[in-house]
């Protein structure tokens, strides 16, 4: 077990450095550079810059180096632990990312945790109750969830709100709340708000989840020794949260690996609709302003996260399937 | 044993062996079109598949005006209802819509005049347009019979454009797209997952160490950041094109792990030695005696691939980072949704996501019926 572990451990180095050269191919492959659409938004604004301030300006941040040469040096400031500057609000990015990332991270595991309370107990009410009215409602209910667009949910959600509730919904945080330093006060104004950008990500997995859940438990109630189980006496209840449960339950275990990075990119859209604190909306207005470090280092945490993810649901089904044994 | 009733079963016996004959001597695909035509949903969804591609081959047709013409005027018209009876006979109508500009808010006020009818029509002519970019035409299935009057059947957004004639337009590059991006990736999925699964050694596990890769690809973030980088100054084309090799780049490798699988249990049936031994060359091989088997399973999955595709333009395009302006694709009809002021005002501005909802349904639901209809061991 501990092999396994170091084995991929030692992999992720591997990966981020081959993720670091497609992400710096990607954000300087834009024709121009930050300064080009900089000049661009200062002359539609009405002031200008001379040609040689930003020449200097360019010499200053290394863009007129070549693009290896660029690269190396981004890496070694990243080795270094330094994510570079933010060329657009001349900040360290570091800084930028910081608390949003926790943000996008909470976000993320609370929507998480809606699904699985929420999609296990519907999947066994639907399996063992199967062609009862809730089992057909809560499948017409998935199937839309799973073709509803997050944001097309999350707008639909907003609207209702303001105009039926006059409610605003957007941010994770009320307006007194926003720049105060963390405090229980805080938390608890977190908790008001980030249920609903929850919701909305949670509905997509938990249809799918449910689905699967259901399938699978479907699969196991046939079988022989849940028959046994009742014959024996075992009352409803215990027969089925003892055994076809928890089998039916590993398989979902896996699919965590690629869901939970799902969330990560998925809420990147939500909060952009929502207007959340949330560092997608950073990225998407780093992409648009070929603000490169600051995409970049996004970039790469987004990976990071995804690898961490995959990795811990490697373990996770390592650890509760004893069929899976490594390295034999 | 002798039947009590040896007349009423005779007939069933014989029908009964009537069938077995039908299904033994039946190809593949008649066998996968009977299962699929008993799921009564799939079959539905299906039709609704087959009316949204009728809009693509010809939108215009469908529109009732010009997507593009823009009367500030007119803006945020809302939903005028069709009225098929007229004083008892069948005359379809709509009522008029009168505007008088609110003293306080300054906001045009829309209020329908049941007492001033617009006649509405079917085949009826209306402006010029091309049929697929050969024949010229302006008949339009549904429009105004009065061609000086303009009518909005899903209302009008902040430019006073018709929203219906801008869906049927939306639609065309929407589900365009999903089918274009999902072609591509079946095509690099049986190209790679087949070599990888046929050849085996080195190339095999290059091609799953790439796969490996791009799947732990955060897919959002990477799409955001590569169709940012398309060049600005791109025709809609252009953009259309690049966008869909966007999507389809890290869509194949779910297929073509699937092809691989396909491949690696046939490589050692006997139909595939038989053929070996007969001499048939390895693309006869592959193309004749191995896709076949699995090719229904392909074409079930890909269907299930098209609504992810179409959520994800959707998703793009309305970030502002896939398809553009001028262009329409349903993400950008929901732009204009993106405002919960506006939306507040105008909420029939969220119609196109409706239709996102139905697509992918459709395509779920066909997807899930073709799956369970390609399975020769499903009952």
């Amino acid at each position: 077990m501990a092999r396994f572990i170091i084995q991929r451990l030692m992999l992720l180095p591997l990966l981020m450095v081959i993720f670091s050269i497609m992400i710096f191919a990607i954000v300087q492959a834009p024709p121009g550079d930050f300064l080009t659409s900089y000049a661009a938004t200062l002359a539609s604004s009405g002031s200008s810059v001379s040609m040689e301030q930003l020449d200097a300006l360019r010499q200053q941040y290394g863009l007129d180096q070549p693009i290896p040469v660029q690269y190396y040096r981004w890496m070694v400031s990243l080795l270094h632990g330094d994510l570079g500057l933010s060329l657009e609000y001349q900040r360290p990015n570091i800084e930028l990312i910081g608390e949003q990332l926790w943000l996008t991270l909470a976000l993320a595991v609370f929507s998480f945790i809606l699904t699985w309370l929420i999609a296990i107990p519907a999947g066994i009410y639907s399996a063992t109750h199967q062609r009862s009215v809730l089992d057909y409602v809560l499948t017409v209910f998935n199937y839309v969830g799973v073709a509803t667009p997050n944001f097309m949910l999350a707008l639909v959600l907003m609207w209702v709100a303001f105009s039926y509730f006059d409610l605003s919904v957007t941010g994770l945080f009320s307006a007194e709340m926003a720049g105060q330093p963390w405090s229980w006060a805080k938390f608890v104004d977190l908790l008001k708000h980030v249920w609903l950008p929850a919701t909305v990500l949670a509905i997509a997995g938990t249809a799918r989840l449910t689905r699967v859940m259901r399938a699978n438990l479907l699969d196991e109630l046939n079988k022989p020794y849940v028959m046994t189980a009742r014959a024996k006496g075992m009352s409803e209840w215990r027969v089925v949260l003892r055994y076809p449960a928890r089998l039916a339950f590993n398989p979902l275990v896996s699919t965590i690996g690629w869901y939970l990075p799902q969330l990560f990119s998925g809420s990147l859209i939500v909060a952009t609709v929502m207007n959340l604190p949330n560092i997608g909306p950073l990225l998407l207005r780093a992409l648009v302003n070929q603000d490169m470090y600051l995409a970049g280092a996004i970039l790469l945490i987004y990976c990071f996260l995804t690898i961490v993810g995959t990795l811990l649901s490697d373990i996770l089904l390592a650890v509760l399937d004893p069929r899976i044994r490594m390295g034999q | 044993m002798s039947s009590p009733h040896p007349t009423p079963l005779e007939p069933i016996v014989e029908t009964e062996s009537l069938v077995e004959e039908r299904i033994s001597v039946a190809s593949n695909w008649t066998l996968v079109w009977w299962r699929f035509r008993k799921h009564h949903l799939a079959m539905a969804s299906a039709a609704i598949l087959i009316a949204l591609y009728a809009i693509v081959l010809c939108p215009d047709f469908f529109s009732t005006q010009d997507p593009e013409f823009t009367e500030a005027r007119q803006a945020f018209i809302p939903v005028q209802g069709v009225n098929f009876i007229d004083e008892g006979r069948l005359d379809p109508w709509v009522p008029a819509i009168v505007g008088k500009r609110n003293p306080v808010t300054l906001r045009m006020e829309w209020r329908t005049d049941p007492s001033q009818k617009i006649r509405v029509g079917f085949f009826v002519a209306g402006t010029e347009y091309k049929v697929l970019g050969l024949f010229k035409s302006n008949l339009h299935l549904i429009g105004a019979r009065d061609q000086s009057q303009r009518i909005f059947l899903l209302g009008s957004d902040r430019l006073g454009r018709d929203q219906w004639s801008r869906i049927m337009h939306g639609t065309q590059t929407s589900m365009t797209i999903g089918l274009v991006a999902v072609t591509l990736s079946v095509i690099l999925g049986i190209v790679l997952g087949g070599i990888s699964g046929y050849f085996g050694g080195w190339i095999d596990q290059f091609i799953q160490r790439l796969i490996e890769l791009l799947q732990s690809v955060p897919t959002i973030p990477v799409w955001l950041a590569l169709s940012a980088a398309l060049p600005r100054d791109w025709t809609p084309i252009q953009v259309f094109f690049a966008i869909t090799i966007i999507l389809s780049l890290i869509g194949w490798t779910t297929l073509g792990r699937e092809v691989r699988g396909h491949f690696l249990a046939l490589r050692e049936e006997d139909f595939v030695l038989a053929a070996e031994l007969a001499g048939c060359s390895r693309a006869r091989i592959i193309m004749r005696h191995m896709v076949p088997t699995f090719l229904s399973h392909i074409i079930a999955t890909s269907s299930l691939a098209i609504p992810a595709m179409i959520i994800n333009e959707t998703s793009l395009s309305f970030l502002g980072l896939g398809i553009r302006p001028p262009a329409i694709s349903w993400g950008v009809l929901l732009q204009e949704a993106q405002n919960i002021q506006t939306l507040a005002l105008a909420p029939w501005l969220l119609i196109p996501g409706l239709l996102v909802i139905v697509a992918v349904l459709a395509f779920n639901l066909v997807g899930d019926g073709l799956r369970d209809a390609s399975d020769p061991y499903s009952k």
